[in-house]
């Protein structure tokens, strides 16, 4: 909402200066967000006639126009309008003007290779309209070639965020109304008018009793005789600063009393309605051509006003073409209604338009206003374009009854943390407009027909607060007492996860929630895809199923950036539903390229699945979980190779799955393209990471640690070539937990001297007694057990 | 001159010039080996008369002490020596680089996140949690924003069904809804978490972070409210004081609603957080509407409280002097390098938030 200080002050009798003003404002909920200077910058833009148009030699969109402002010098200009023609009367912008739109400030420059000295211009790049296409068409301004388009002491425009609540806000006189309960100013009345209703109203007005009945009260007036013209200076110059352009003093007028009273009007031309007209639910598939040029086709139950042949416009939302009213109109119908806002919302939504009435009747319009803005129209159009009018009709329901709200008053203080006395409450209630009487206990507060967001107490407290002042609020220090623990289980594993990843060398990234679903597809095979209907963009359709999409879109955009050694980790949810909570928090992470690339001490090589395995059993037991009941084994997903990865379940093979990790599959890396295309990953399952049922310190055993000296022997075992080294370990381990201490495999060969389906695996166990240095006859004892329950469990052999 | 001064005389002459462990080794051959010198005078001992015999033992024993401490130092000596020659050798140039390392990092998002968790902590909130798909009606309508509300026109949603009735969550605020009805009064949450907007321009990311506040008890005001954000502000900037100012807004799901600004300054170019005339929007609060509470099985007689919400990302921005919004989540090798922080940097409140 757009305002003036100056037309501020027809309904604000006030001292205070702008300052003053934009400061209760904010302080108020009237939030300013910012101040146009209109004056001199704007002054630049002049009004111009194209007077040549040729095409540019260089681009087939563009036109060098020859441009004159009133002056013998011609000026070439460039540009891509299509309604570019010979004769047009537009706006021109010259070097040096700052274009409202972009804040871009114009220069002499050379476009496709032709210099083009400033710019024509169209609505919205002027901030009138959103019609972008084309620049500006003015009718009847010959005479002012040259001049100022924007009148150069136009006011300095103040633009307010108005709140959805506050509908009775999108009108001057409402927010000087708000103003006044601050006390910068007092709210003048509005002056009664007069009227001579000496003409007939002889078009018949209708509401229809239909199901989706979206009008609930008409009003009207007709006027005859009129002589439409353009408006008188000072009314264009109020719309100017609101960023619109008068277009006849009809229109200006209705567009006047909207932004003066928040009350939206409409002008037919009466002569071409046919016979009478009717308020009423649309029939289904029924067209209409609005006022922005566009046809609609309308769907059934939505509110139009229409004559006897044709739709005439959209009740509330946008008027027709064919009742426009024109320069040569002599007889018009004045419409002012009451549409419900949630009729309003659902047909202007359905048909995408947005309008300044609109934008107020879904917000809601005082119904009480209808006969004012009658009068205060009427009168004006009788002032500048003659005529004469004929009683006022309104039609419909009766709004004179209004809420009453029993309120009491310690609610107030109940809720702020301060008290309000009851007669400044009072006081405040009948500043905004409220009815208010004292009973013993509470106030019986009437709530103004322009105030529907007022349903409650609460609202009530809000009014008096905001005016009373947020800075009144005593602020109560909190309390430094915690009562429950801040994160749960899986929250502390989310936060530890972070840390556990990063301080192993990844990086960590946040990627979108959605991504690409010809990437998705790759990672996640076979898994339903989630998609979003309405996407930013078509890369970014689909809910991830995979935490590897957006990891490896970003590795590779970072890999084409020249960046090939890369730990990449992210943890945030994927998704394998579209219900609420159909979701999980999942660990991604991605290493490419090489270890010790190009160094002078460590002989470089490529990252393999032990580096990507290491992070994964790393961050597990980081975690919490015991490395024993890691149980790793090579089952796999598609999206790895499937000689290398693998799975880590919890405890067994049928435990929950904790990790996959291994090689991507090289199919997906020559699809995506990879510079650097040795590329490994892990997922972690953060919700299968079991929680401990008791604290570490509570199952920790005593500390116990043999005074005897260790042994070690080691072994070369010959196996089938397919064995798990990992179950051979645990198969030693297993022999005597007291005894043998560590198990590590040291070698693993195949090749010369050993049989093509056989491994020949070196293992070192370390052997330890609580009770004494084990002897040479002991520890053959014990190696002589392990080779023995090997040979049975495996088959193997020790090597000679 | 007796014999063992003699000896003692003797050895002196010879240990000066001793050069290596060889020469030590002939020494110690000569007088202490079998027939050496020293061990020569022990022999003699045994046919000394009684009365000579004891002050002869005990010159022998002090000579014999002396010379083998002698030995023995010049033994190290000689070993030093001879480590610090072999040590000419072996100089490295120690300005060549270390072993290559990758060194990892935490997104300011996840930081922020932690400062913040870590602050509300103090105070006796804790982190709740919600979906990233979140039904309509906990979205929208349950929070006091029917479907014909204007203020459903400010979000611009991303949908998963063509009847509206599923969607990326807006904002977190479907989570006070979530909580509330899965637990009992009083509550004290924050909630981060990711939101969705289909918006996306320099400023705007279809993605963001957001925080929520939901503080629900018997007799909760809109000071504690001022307070508490007071507090948090504060702390979460790590400064003394700061200006902050309450402003009238709306929001369906709060009554009184309030946007909170504080004042900054900029200053050699960046910006200054708590003083200075110009004022910056931060975030917005109120007091819980009645109709939310009854939404959510809460009894708006008995209870009542305050919620907030706030950008987590624009709060890492302002902190931590990050100018663009989109660069959070586009990858960058080189950004995540350098806004990124260490992970042994844990923010805690008795160690600070951040170094």
């Amino acid at each position: 909402m757009i305002i003036t200080i100056p037309w501020l002050k027809e309904h604000l009798k006030t001292k205070a200066n702008e300052k003053e003003i934009i400061e209760k404002l904010t302080n108020i909920g009237l939030e300013v967000d910012g101040v146009k200077e209109n004056s001199d910058a704007m002054g630049l833009f002049k009004i111009a006639k194209i007077l040549k148009v040729e095409k540019h030699p260089n681009a087939d969109k563009l036109k060098i126009c020859d441009v004159s402002i009133g002056k013998k010098e011609i000026l070439k200009v460039v540009c891509g309008a299509n309604n570019a023609r010979e004769g047009l009367i537009t706006i021109y912008a010259p070097p040096g003007a700052i274009i409202p739109k972009s804040n871009f400030k114009l220069k002499v420059a050379k476009i496709r290779g032709v210099e083009s000295k400033g710019m024509l211009c169209s609505e919205s790049e002027l901030n009138l309209s959103d019609l972008s296409e084309g620049i500006i068409e003015l009718k009847n301004r010959e005479k002012d070639l040259g001049k100022s388009y924007f009148k150069s002491k136009s006011d300095r425009s103040i633009d307010i965020s108005i709140t959805p609540n506050r509908a009775d806000c999108l009108g001057v006189r409402g927010i000087a109304r708000d103003l006044s309960s601050t006390g910068i100013g007092k709210l003048l009345p509005i002056k009664k008018r007069k009227f001579k209703k000496s003409a007939k109203h002889s078009i018949k007005i209708s509401i229809k009793k239909d199901p989706n009945q979206g009008c609930l009260a008409f009003g009207s007036c007709f006027i005859k005789n009129i002589e439409n013209k353009e408006s008188p200076e000072w009314l264009k110059n109020k719309l100017i600063a609101l960023g619109l352009k008068p277009i006849s003093a009809v229109v200006d007028i209705t567009n006047y009393v909207m932004f003066d009273l928040n009350r939206p009007l409409h002008a037919y031309d009466a002569d071409k309605i046919d016979q009478e007209i009717i308020v009423r639910d649309s029939k289904d598939g029924e067209e209409f051509e609005a006022l922005d040029n566009k046809k609609y086709k309308l769907k059934k139950g939505m509110c139009v006003i229409a004559d006897k042949s044709n739709v005439l416009g959209l009740g509330g939302i946008i008027g027709g073409t064919k009742t426009s009213t024109e320069f040569d109109t002599k007889n018009i119908l004045l419409e002012s209604a009451y549409f419900l806002p949630s009729s309003i919302r659902k047909t202007a939504r359905s048909l995408s338009i947005n309008t300044d009435a609109k934008y107020r009747f879904e917000r809601g319009i005082d119904p009480n206003s209808i006969l004012e803005g009658l009068e205060i129209a009427a009168d004006l159009i009788l002032k500048i374009c003659g005529g004469q009018v004929s009683k006022f009709l309104v039609g419909g329901k009766n709004f004179n009854k209004n809420k009453i709200i029993e309120f009491d008053t310690s609610r107030f203080e109940n809720l702020i943390g301060i008290p309000i006395d009851i007669n400044e409450a009072q006081k405040i209630f009948k500043s905004l407009g409220f009815e208010c009487k004292k009973s013993k206990k509470y106030l019986k507060v009437e709530t103004p027909s322009w105030r529907p967001d007022i349903t409650q107490d609460v609202d009530l407290i809000e009014e008096l607060i905001r005016i009373k002042g947020f800075n009144n609020i005593k602020s109560v220090d909190p309390e430094k007492k915690r009562e429950s623990e801040t994160l749960n289980f899986k929250q502390k594993l989310f936060h530890l996860s972070q840390r556990s990843l990063a301080s192993k060398g990844f990086l960590e990234t946040v990627t979108w929630s959605f991504t690409d679903s010809k990437i998705d597809q790759q990672f996640s095979k076979g898994e339903k895809e989630i998609q979003i209907l309405n996407p930013i963009s078509s890369d970014l359709n689909v809910l991830r199923r995979s935490i590897y999409s957006n990891l490896a879109i970003h590795l590779k955009k970072n890999q084409d950036r020249g960046y090939e050694d890369l730990s990449l980790f992210e943890i945030g949810p994927t998704f394998y539903g579209k219900n609420p909570g159909e979701q999980q928090i999942v660990i991604g992470a991605l290493k490419s390229g090489k270890v010790s690339r190009k160094s002078w001490l460590e002989k470089e090589r490529s990252f393999d699945v032990f580096d990507i395995k290491s992070d994964v059993i790393k961050t597990l037991t980081e975690l919490g979980v015991p490395e024993q009941y890691l149980f790793v084994n090579d089952n796999t997903k598609e999206c790895y190779h499937p000689g290398r990865s693998g799975s880590v379940l919890l405890k067994s093979e049928k435990g929950p799955q904790l990790a996959y990790f291994g090689e991507i599959h090289p199919a997906i890396i020559k699809k995506m393209d990879f510079k650097e295309p040795n590329i490994f990953g892990l997922e972690i399952f953060l919700k299968n990471v079991p929680e401990p049922s008791k604290k570490i310190r509570q199952t920790k055993k005593n500390f116990q640690a043999s005074d005897f000296q260790k042994s070690e022997r080691d072994f070369a075992f010959v196996i089938d070539k397919i064995f798990k080294i990992g179950l051979l370990e645990k198969i030693i381990r297993e022999i005597d937990y007291k005894l043998i201490q560590n198990v590590k495999t040291f070698d693993v060969y195949q090749g010369e001297n050993i049989p093509k389906d056989k491994k020949s695996v070196a293992i070192n166990v370390i052997l330890q007694a609580d009770d004494k240095t084990l002897s040479e006859k002991d520890l053959d004892q014990i190696s002589k057990k392990i080779i023995e329950v090997v040979k049975d469990k495996t088959g193997a052999t020790i090597r000679s | 001159m007796s014999e063992l001064d003699k000896i003692n005389s003797i050895f002196n002459a010879k240990i000066d010039n001793v050069k290596n462990k060889e020469e030590l080794q002939n020494i110690k051959t000569e007088f202490f080996g079998k027939n050496g010198q020293i061990s020569q005078q022990f022999k003699y001992l045994g046919s000394l008369d009684s009365d000579k015999r004891k002050k002869f033992a005990s010159d022998l024993n002090k000579i014999k002490s002396d010379l083998s401490n002698q030995i023995e130092q010049k033994f190290f000596e000689i070993e030093n020596l001879e480590i610090n020659e072999k040590l000419k050798n072996e100089k490295v140039d120690v300005t060549l680089p270390v072993r290559p390392y990758q060194q990892g990092k935490i997104h300011p998002v996840s930081q922020v996140i932690d400062e913040i968790s870590s602050i509300f902590s103090e105070i006796g909130f804790s982190v709740a949690e919600g979906p990233d798909v979140e039904t309509e009606y906990n979205n929208f309508t349950a929070l006091n924003t029917p479907e014909d509300h204007p203020a459903r026109d400010m979000h611009d949603t991303f949908y998963l069904q063509k009847d509206k009735k599923l969607l990326l969550r807006t904002h977190t605020s479907p989570v006070q809804i979530r909580a509330m009805l899965n637990g009992k009064p009083p509550f004290k949450i924050i909630v981060p978490g990711r939101t969705y907007r289909c918006d996306s321009d320099q400023t705007h990311a279809p993605m963001f972070h957001q925080l929520e506040g939901l503080h629900i008890d018997k007799d909760i005001t809109m000071g504690h409210l001022k307070g508490c954000l007071y507090y948090f502000i504060k702390e979460f900037f790590e400064v003394k004081n700061v200006k902050m100012r309450f402003r009238p807004s709306h929001f369906p799901f709060t009554e009184p609603s309030a946007e909170v600004d504080i004042g900054y300054r900029i200053e050699n170019g960046k910006i200054v957080i708590g003083e200075g005339e110009k004022w910056l929007e931060i975030l917005g609060c109120g007091m819980v509407h009645p109709n939310v509470l009854k939404n959510a099985n809460v009894n708006p007689k008995k209870y009542q409280g305050f919620a907030f919400g706030m950008g987590i990302d624009r709060l890492a921005m302002l902190k931590y002097g990050i100018n663009d919004l989109r660069a959070f989540f586009e990858t960058d090798y080189r950004w995540l390098s350098h806004f990124g922080f260490d992970p042994l940097d844990v923010p805690t409140n008795y160690r600070g938030l951040s170094k």
